[in-house]
């Protein structure tokens, strides 16, 4: 079973809420994905507005648990900040920790990430730093106190899948015991079952599934995508070969001629 | 004074950040502020004073990803 600070999950797929058509549709596509963490964010409010108050509403009837994010934050004080006002709203000391770092790929800023991490990890939090595949990142935030890593497989909202799948690999080599969640860049089911069948514990998604035709569908065939890409993990795949090997037995095969 | 509330600046009279909530008509359990770049908890809010200048967020549960 899948374990995140102490927290067991029988689902390992984690779903955002953000771009769906309606509030009706998130539900639905939440509960179809059978995600047990879902994400969140904050947003200055109106004055007198109480469309925050509606969304939280909606999100704690489904009964998950909420990882807030620090979307948008471009330092560590901003993101810290942030943090800190998601755990007084949100009452959870998870944080999905976003530090951007390039306007058009949405590239983490991995100094401000490693320095935000390092600072919340001490101010009590258990932090999910989304970040990109680089393994000495990887190492650093480790050093600052993070127990699960969550590097990009493309861009944020791209849909393009996996771009280094080597790369990936390698950093699940180099970090055997840390939970390993791919967050972004995910557009369609095979790209989950891809990232899985390399023994990533789990995937996170948004835009996949909220821009989709049909969300709540295309949630429940990236769960069984996810699901079925973690049983081939385990369940051992062939490597691939050159050459065709005969799948029915030879030996004893009729000789006509 | 002026204060600076959501990015807006604002002349108000409000002598502590739980009474700038209230004439603004913010309500809810669900907001978190922060004043001048530090959070301010939702216990303290009453005995926060506001100068002239200050900067004031707050933000409330949004969708995101």
């Amino acid at each position: 079973m899948l374990k995140l600070y102490d927290t067991e999950l029988s689902s390992r797929l984690l779903l955002g809420t953000a771009r769906y058509p309606s509030p009706a549709v998130l539900s639905e596509a939440v509960k179809c994905s059978g995600a047990g963490i879902v994400t969140v964010s904050l947003r200055r409010e109106t004055s007198g507005g109480k469309t925050g108050g509606a969304f939280f509403e909606l999100i704690r009837e489904l009964g998950v648990r909420i990882l807030p994010n620090t979307a948008g934050c471009h330092s560590a004080s901003e993101a810290v900040l942030t943090a800190k006002m998601a755990r007084e709203v949100f009452g959870t000391n998870w944080i999905k920790l976003e530090v951007i770092g390039h306007h058009d790929s949405l590239q983490p800023d991995v100094f401000e990430l490693v320095e935000a991490a390092r600072i919340l990890t001490d101010e009590g939090f258990d932090v999910f730093p989304y970040t990109t595949d680089d393994l000495i990142v990887g190492e650093k935030l480790l050093a600052a106190g993070c127990r699960v890593l969550m590097p990009w497989c493309a861009p944020i909202g791209s849909a393009a899948g996996p771009r280094n799948p080597s790369a990936l690999t390698a950093m699940r080599a180099a970090f055997p015991d840390i939970p390993l969640i791919v967050d972004a860049g995910l557009g369609r089911p095979s790209h989950a079952a891809t990232v899985m069948e390399l023994g990533y514990d789990a995937v996170l998604l948004n835009t996949a599934v909220a821009m989709a035709g049909d969300p709540p569908a295309m949630a429940e065939a990236f769960a069984k995508a996810t699901d079925a890409g973690r049983l081939a993990y385990l369940a051992g795949m062939l490597e691939p070969r050159d050459m065709a090997v005969p799948s029915t037995p030879v030996i004893g095969k009729a000789v006509f001629s | 004074m002026n204060l600076i509330v959501n990015g807006e600046t604002q002349v108000l009279d409000t002598a502590t950040l739980a009474d700038l909530l209230q004439v603004l008509e913010y309500e809810g359990d669900w907001l978190a502020t922060a004043v001048n770049g530090d959070l301010v908890h939702r216990e303290d809010r009453a005995d926060t004073h506001l100068a002239d200048g200050d900067k004031i967020e707050i933000l409330s549960p949004m969708q995101g990803g």
